[in-house]
């Protein structure tokens, strides 16, 4: 059984039966923002909390990148294995869009408006076999 | 005090294996001291930016050795439209009146490569391929297009505009017009937008001479003048590229708060502009700016564009030179282009690519990474 360390700590709770996002919510103004920040952009208070966002929430939009990323991209792909990814902005209610990984590529399958659900999932591996964990954002029923 | 721009150079846009960024700016910079009957000693200060091809003020090397304060601007796709703030308070202030402006650059090719730690994000970001402004782009549009109704057939038709422009246009990188179906089925980039979309990295130099607006007339019989000159970065809640949250509550960008300063600086409104030169990094973008920039109501741009009312002969001429998408991008030089094309506009000066019917007013827009914009104001 390899090791699972996520992709940045603070991110996600991780390990967690019930893993979520991140964020803080500034106590002053209620305004949340993700990931977590010392301070709050939209009044510039320092009075700020650390919570769990929800894991469910709705496409704000989308697009699919087609090619393969430059550094600092690091994915442990080559230009012959990559895959187009999908990126998005998911609106979660009573909180922030935050924006994310998707994992559908097909447009088709993809509209503004549509449910979608955090997961968390393996994103590469590293040389000495840690699984890197990272969030997404799955379309949901 | 106010400010008039009394002389212009250009080196050509694309790609010239022969010279340096460096090289480049300071052939434009002759143009330019040429164009205003003066001298390189004659010039009182200088801000200038490039953003890879070394320090601006290394042009005093090439220029020659006169001792003046020369300062150097970095603000991404803004910088042009930064070096000349900087130069017109610097003239506004009475400290001095005459001075230069100079922006070049020479990139490699392919999309930017941009550093989350530059801007204060976590490396992860970037390892998970969300550093890339293409990205931001194309979900601003297609959002944009999902609110406001615009079609994928005038995303198109916006890039065959450019290169129609640029191929009137002898120092611009694209030269051959593309058809609309071509541009719509070339390679997909960031969905909707495909490659003839986008604007690419490139090379290219522009120098500007600015002078108290009591002495243009010494240096030139056809002065243009600085009515507005306006900066702003974003507000809480505008949505902007490398952001890995945004707020709910959505609040306008910093291009409308750039353009609303600069008209009301200018004391002029959007209906009094003859030609514009908007910030076109994709085609998306020239149509949001069009809309932010108070030329249109939001969703207007399908109907405006359609019709060709944004072509050189049309009601609102937009990026008459074929803006950044036939031009490429050479950040330290993009915004000093607009603001070049829109002189020799005033004067009458531009050629094939001229806006009928004497253009007296004309207008200039860039926006750039991490959420700025820079507008300017022009009459002759
Ligand atoms: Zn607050």
């Amino acid at each position: 059984m390899s090791n699972q360390v996520p992709i940045a700590e603070g991110l996600f709770t991780w390990p967690s039966k019930n893993p979520a996002l991140l964020g803080s919510r500034c106590q002053d103004c209620g305004i949340a923002t993700f990931p977590v920040s010392e301070s709050c952009s939209a009044c510039s208070g320092q009075n700020v909390v650390v919570e769990e966002l929800p894991g469910h929430g709705t496409l704000w939009t989308w697009t699919i990148q087609q090619f393969m990323p430059k550094t600092p991209y690091k994915s442990g792909e080559t230009p012959e294995t990559f895959e187009p990814y999908g990126v998005g902005y998911v609106e979660l209610p009573g909180g922030v869009r935050v924006e994310g990984r998707l994992t559908e590529n097909d447009p088709a399958k993809l509209a503004i408006g549509m449910n979608m659900e955090v997961v968390f999932e393996p994103y590469r591996t590293e040389e000495n076999g840690d699984e890197v964990i990272s969030f997404f954002f799955r379309p949901a029923a | 005090m106010d400010v008039a721009i009394v002389g212009i150079g250009i080196h050509p846009f694309g790609r010239t294996p022969s010279r340096s960024g460096l090289q480049q700016g300071a052939f434009a910079a002759r143009l330019a001291l040429q164009d205003a009957g003066v001298e390189w000693k004659d010039i009182q200060f200088a801000f200038g930016g490039s953003a890879s091809s070394g320090s601006a003020d290394a042009l005093v090397n090439e220029l020659g050795l006169t001792g003046l304060p020369f300062i150097n601007v970095a603000n991404g796709c803004a910088t042009g439209g930064s070096s000349l703030i900087s130069a017109y308070n610097a003239i506004k202030s009475g400290e001095y009146d005459l001075g230069l402006v100079a922006g070049f650059d020479k990139h490699d090719r392919g999309a930017f490569n941009a550093d989350p730690k530059e801007l204060g994000l976590g490396e992860w970001y970037g390892e998970v391929g969300m550093m890339l402004t293409t990205q931001f782009f194309a979900m601003k549009i297609q959002k944009y297009m999902n609110d406001y109704n615009i079609s994928e057939n005038t995303l198109a038709k916006v890039a065959q505009k450019s290169f129609i422009n640029g191929s009137r246009n002898p120092n611009a990188w694209r030269t051959e017009p593309i058809g609309v179906e071509e541009i719509a089925n070339s390679m997909m980039v960031n969905n909707p937008l495909t490659k003839f979309m986008f604007c690419s990295p490139s090379e290219g130099g522009v120098a500007l001479i600015l002078s108290s607006a009591d002495k243009a007339h010494t240096y030139t019989d056809t002065p243009v003048y600085l009515r507005g000159a306006t900066m702003k970065s974003r507000r809480f809640g505008s949505f902007e590229v490398f952001a890995p949250s945004q707020a709910l509550q959505q609040v306008d960008g910093p291009t409308v708060d750039a353009s609303k300063a600069a008209f009301e600086m200018a004391g002029v409104g959007p209906r009094d502009i003859d030609v514009m030169q908007l910030q076109d990094t994709e085609v998306g973008a020239e149509i949001m700016h069009m809309a932010e920039n108070g030329f249109c109501e939001h969703g207007e741009q399908e109907a405006l564009i359609q019709s060709g009312e944004t072509r050189i002969e049309g009601s609102m001429p937009i990026n008459t030179d074929g803006g950044c998408i036939a031009n490429g991008e050479p950040i330290g030089a993009s915004g000093l282009r607009q603001v070049y094309e829109n002189v020799l506009q005033l004067r009458g000066q531009a050629g094939d690519h001229q806006v009928p019917d004497d253009p007296k007013l004309a207008y200039t827009h860039v926006y750039g990474a991490p959420g700025i914009s820079a507008v300017t104001i022009l009459q002759r």
